[in-house]
């Protein structure tokens, strides 16, 4: 079950960038830990709107793009969000992202405390990678590990050897 | 060296207990999994936040609930949040009580949302006593093994303190 880059010969960067949305402080902390553990970088945000602007869909959007020209990796590899989220719940924010023609490709993965199965169907018609449940735990976060390597390089098909 | 062993056994005994009890559950394993040298204090970290968010969540129900007309939906809201950061650290009797607040926020029965409000404040108590215990054991047996540990290397020749150090970091 290796994963590794470095044995697929790729030059596909060993740290992906995860933007992690939730608005419960101590699960943001939670992933942020998990995530970095698997040796992702990672931005949190504390909810929807918050984590468009970071996008650059936001209101502040010319802030951001400024920001942009000075860091060259700021691009997102991955997309983890809580669905119960106050204002723009995480499938909302899903939709939002899927409607961008500049951030539907990033894989979004949402998170959730309840397994419903409608919910799960909603998220993923709409073009959720994942629907998982919370509490989150490390082999989760490597099984999405795996996932991100996959996205990033779409037209290599051999990145994932297992599940 | 006995009362390092001893401080050590104690904090076992202590940790299981709490797993024995159903105060916490596995997802607490997972908070340890997640500390390490480049986290040093990641339990004590997240635990904190919890007690504040949890405070904070508490006090909110209760005026919720003392209100004239009781907003049920706020209420489970709050809930909600409680419980979802309960079941993030481990605290495995709140989040279980949290389950049966939301079905009576659903009814609309303030008396027993009420009563479910005191039992939440109970085992919320609990849990961070507990925890808090925990936290000061373990700094207790970390304390007295360094104690320990430097009273080894102390009387030793600075070739010798190197092996003593392997030696120590291996207990």
């Amino acid at each position: 079950m290796d994963c590794s880059s470095s044995t697929m010969g790729l030059d596909y960067e060993e740290s992906p960038h995860v933007l992690a949305v939730d608005d419960s402080l101590v699960d943001r902390k939670l992933i942020e830990s998990l995530l970095k553990n698997s040796n992702c970088i990672v931005t949190t945000a504390e909810n929807g709107q918050r984590a468009l602007e970071l996008l650059g869909l936001g209101d502040r959007q010319h802030i951001i793009n400024k920001k942009k020209k000075k860091k060259k990796d700021s691009k997102v590899n991955l997309i983890i969000t809580d669905y119960c989220m106050p204002g723009m719940t995480g499938y909302e924010l899903l939709k939002k992202l899927k409607e961008s023609s500049d951030l539907k490709e990033i894989p979004v993965v949402i998170v959730s405390s309840e397994n419903v199965p409608t919910r799960i169907k909603k998220c993923m018609k709409e073009g959720a990678q994942e629907f998982m449940l919370k509490p989150l735990q490390q082999s989760d976060i490597k099984k999405l590990r795996c996932h991100m390597t996959k996205f990033s390089k779409p037209t290599n098909g051999k990145l994932c050897m297992g599940s | 060296m006995d009362s390092v062993v001893q401080l050590q056994r104690q904090l076992a005994d202590y940790t299981t207990s709490l797993y024995n009890e159903g105060i916490l559950d596995e997802q607490f394993t997972q908070l340890q999994q997640l500390q390490d040298e480049s986290n040093p204090e990641f339990v004590v970290e997240v635990v904190s936040l919890f007690f504040e968010d949890s405070q904070r969540l508490l006090n909110e129900v209760t005026t919720a609930l003392d209100q004239q007309s009781v907003d049920f939906t706020k209420v489970d809201a709050h809930v909600h949040q409680l419980k979802g950061s309960s079941s993030s650290i481990g605290a495995q009797r709140v989040q279980k009580l949290c389950i049966f607040f939301r079905n009576y926020c659903e009814d609309h029965n303030i008396e027993e949302c009420r009563k479910c409000l005191q039992q939440v404040r109970i085992e919320y108590t609990l849990v961070k006593n507990k925890l808090q215990t925990l936290f000061k054991v373990t700094r207790a047996a970390n304390s007295s093994r360094w104690w320990v540990n430097s009273y080894a290397m102390r009387g030793k020749e600075a070739k010798s303190r190197e092996e003593s150090e392997m030696g120590v970091q291996n207990l």
